[in-house]
């Protein structure tokens, strides 16, 4: 038996298909993973994603401590009450997880890490405390929701709870705020706009409940998977690993080489590679034949050269199968993809597959 | 609990056969369509190929997985599912009926080793 979030049994008696994932027991689907990835770019869909993993960080050094273990600048967030995507780097600069961290206040961050590399981060980053002035907290007393798709505010607004409201109304994407139970973020992991709420253990059944009842339709780990890759979202575990670098995982972006003068763990082997010239990039593949892209199937390229997949799948949203790819750097238009021993033609985008908030953005 | 067809033979790995004079019509079974979830690939076997018990016959592949079908019997293909090509939900919503795979023409005896639904419903009550 895995480990279960709070919402376990309310998951069982609502239909669903319970898989392990990262060692935990989480809903698959509740019926149909298309259904419920359509729910979500239409509609509105609500995930339990509460076996990942909050820390807080509180102290006067945890600015500091974060400017020197993250790859991304937090001074990047002007104001609190803002969000920003990191990766956290090994001293040879590949990735040991992504995470999002939230400016609550000048000594209070908060970060969610991935479950499945929670219990090494949190050694990694107790490893690295010693000279700074604050405390870890692994708060194991919170859950988290994702509410996401283009009818969240609307749903979210007729519940009629002030604070939510107001919130909602206030904050822009990558902005969060927080009351005494209800912390709410606008952030997700679906390429469509919606909020992730975290709230104590003992307050997630009846707030699942209510959001139900509002209209949002539960939503498994099977259509998160369908909804990110096809949001050009990266998989810690899949798409980057501490054998890859961010800057060949489409993560570049991420990286904060200035200020000049701030130092944080993996810079110089980072600064190493780039002098050396990256060799690989990640890129996305549109498989232009019948069949479908999975993770782990060859590359090939006109020029003889090679790469692989790293996650891939059949795209509710485009109807044609999708997938991610290491392949070597330079200008590459098209490839073809080994399936059970047949080449498939795929042509070579740059993801996102499917714009952000697309319904609103046709 | 559904009931399954009584008239069909099974095979342990989940494929499904109706025997109609030399003809067996073979697709997977309600408990493998339920495993595998929302099917979005069929990839059929070619026409006038010979299969023998055992052989690679179809890969069927849901969102999630991709799965081989194998044949039941011994005999070669004389018709595919080609509905299949644009709808293989059909597979998800009526596996023992419109989303049938492929049709054999029977060479020689039919294996021993096909189930009947009652050995099948037991193989799946020990899962």
């Amino acid at each position: 038996m895995g480990k279960r979030t709070v919402l376990y049994d309310t998951h069982v008696a609502m239909g669903a298909k319970m898989v392990d994932f990262a060692g935990f027991d989480m809903p698959l689907h509740y019926g149909s993973q298309i259904e419920e990835h359509h729910q979500v770019r239409r509609h509105a869909g609500i995930f339990d994603v509460s076996h990942m993993v909050v820390v807080d960080v509180l102290g006067a050094g945890a600015r500091d401590y974060l400017r020197y273990i993250l790859a991304n600048d937090i001074d990047k967030m002007a104001h609190r009450g803002s969000a920003l995507y990191s990766c956290m780097l090994n001293e040879q600069g590949t990735v040991i997880d992504d995470l999002i961290v939230y400016f609550i206040d000048s000594q209070h961050y908060r970060i969610v890490l991935n479950a499945g590399s929670a219990q090494k981060d949190l050694q990694w980053m107790e490893q690295h405390v010693k000279h700074y002035a604050l405390g870890l907290h692994r708060r194991d007393d919170l859950s988290i929701l994702a509410v996401q798709g283009p009818e969240t505010i609307a749903l979210l607004t007729a519940l009629n709870d002030p604070f939510i409201t107001d919130t909602i109304h206030t904050i822009a994407r990558f902005q969060c705020a927080d009351s005494d139970d209800l912390f709410i973020a606008r952030t997700g992991y679906t390429g469509e706009d919606g909020f992730e709420l975290i709230v104590p253990n003992k307050r997630v059944v009846a707030l699942w409940e209510q959001l139900c009842a509002a209209g949002f339709k539960p939503c498994g780990l099977g259509a998160r998977d369908t909804l990110r890759l096809e949001a050009g979202y990266n998989l810690y575990g899949q798409d980057m690993d501490e054998s890859t670098s961010p800057l060949c995982s489409n993560l570049a972006w991420t990286i904060a080489l200035q200020p000049a003068e701030r130092l944080f763990i993996g810079k110089s082997a980072l600064l190493a590679e780039k002098e050396h010239g990256v060799t690989q990039q990640l890129v996305g593949l549109v498989l232009a034949d019948k069949g479908i892209l999975r993770s782990h199937q060859r590359v090939l390229l006109a020029d003889g050269l090679e790469g692989e997949t790293t996650s891939g799948s059949f795209a509710p949203t485009l109807g044609q199968s999708i997938a991610f790819a290491r392949i070597p750097k330079g200008d590459y238009k098209e490839c073809e993809v080994i399936i059970r021993d047949k080449a498939h033609k795929a042509h070579i985008v740059k993801p996102p597959f499917v714009p952000f908030n697309s319904s609103k953005n046709p | 609990m559904n009931t399954l067809p009584q008239e069909l033979r099974y095979t342990t790995t989940h494929e499904w056969v109706r025997i109609e004079n030399d003809t067996a019509t073979i697709g997977i079974t309600e408990h493998a369509q339920s495993l595998l979830g929302d099917l979005v690939f069929v990839d059929l076997p070619t026409l006038k190929k010979g299969l023998a018990v055992g052989d690679d016959a179809a890969v069927v592949e849901s969102v999630k997985a991709a799965a081989d079908v194998y044949s039941p019997v011994d005999g070669e293909v004389i018709a595919v599912n080609t509905d299949l090509n644009d709808k293989p939900e059909l597979i998800n919503q009526e596996p023992y009926g419109a989303g049938w795979l492929f049709k054999v023409k029977l060479v020689g005896e039919l294996p021993l080793s096909l189930l009947s639904a009652a050995d099948y419903e037991a193989m799946l009550d020990e899962e």
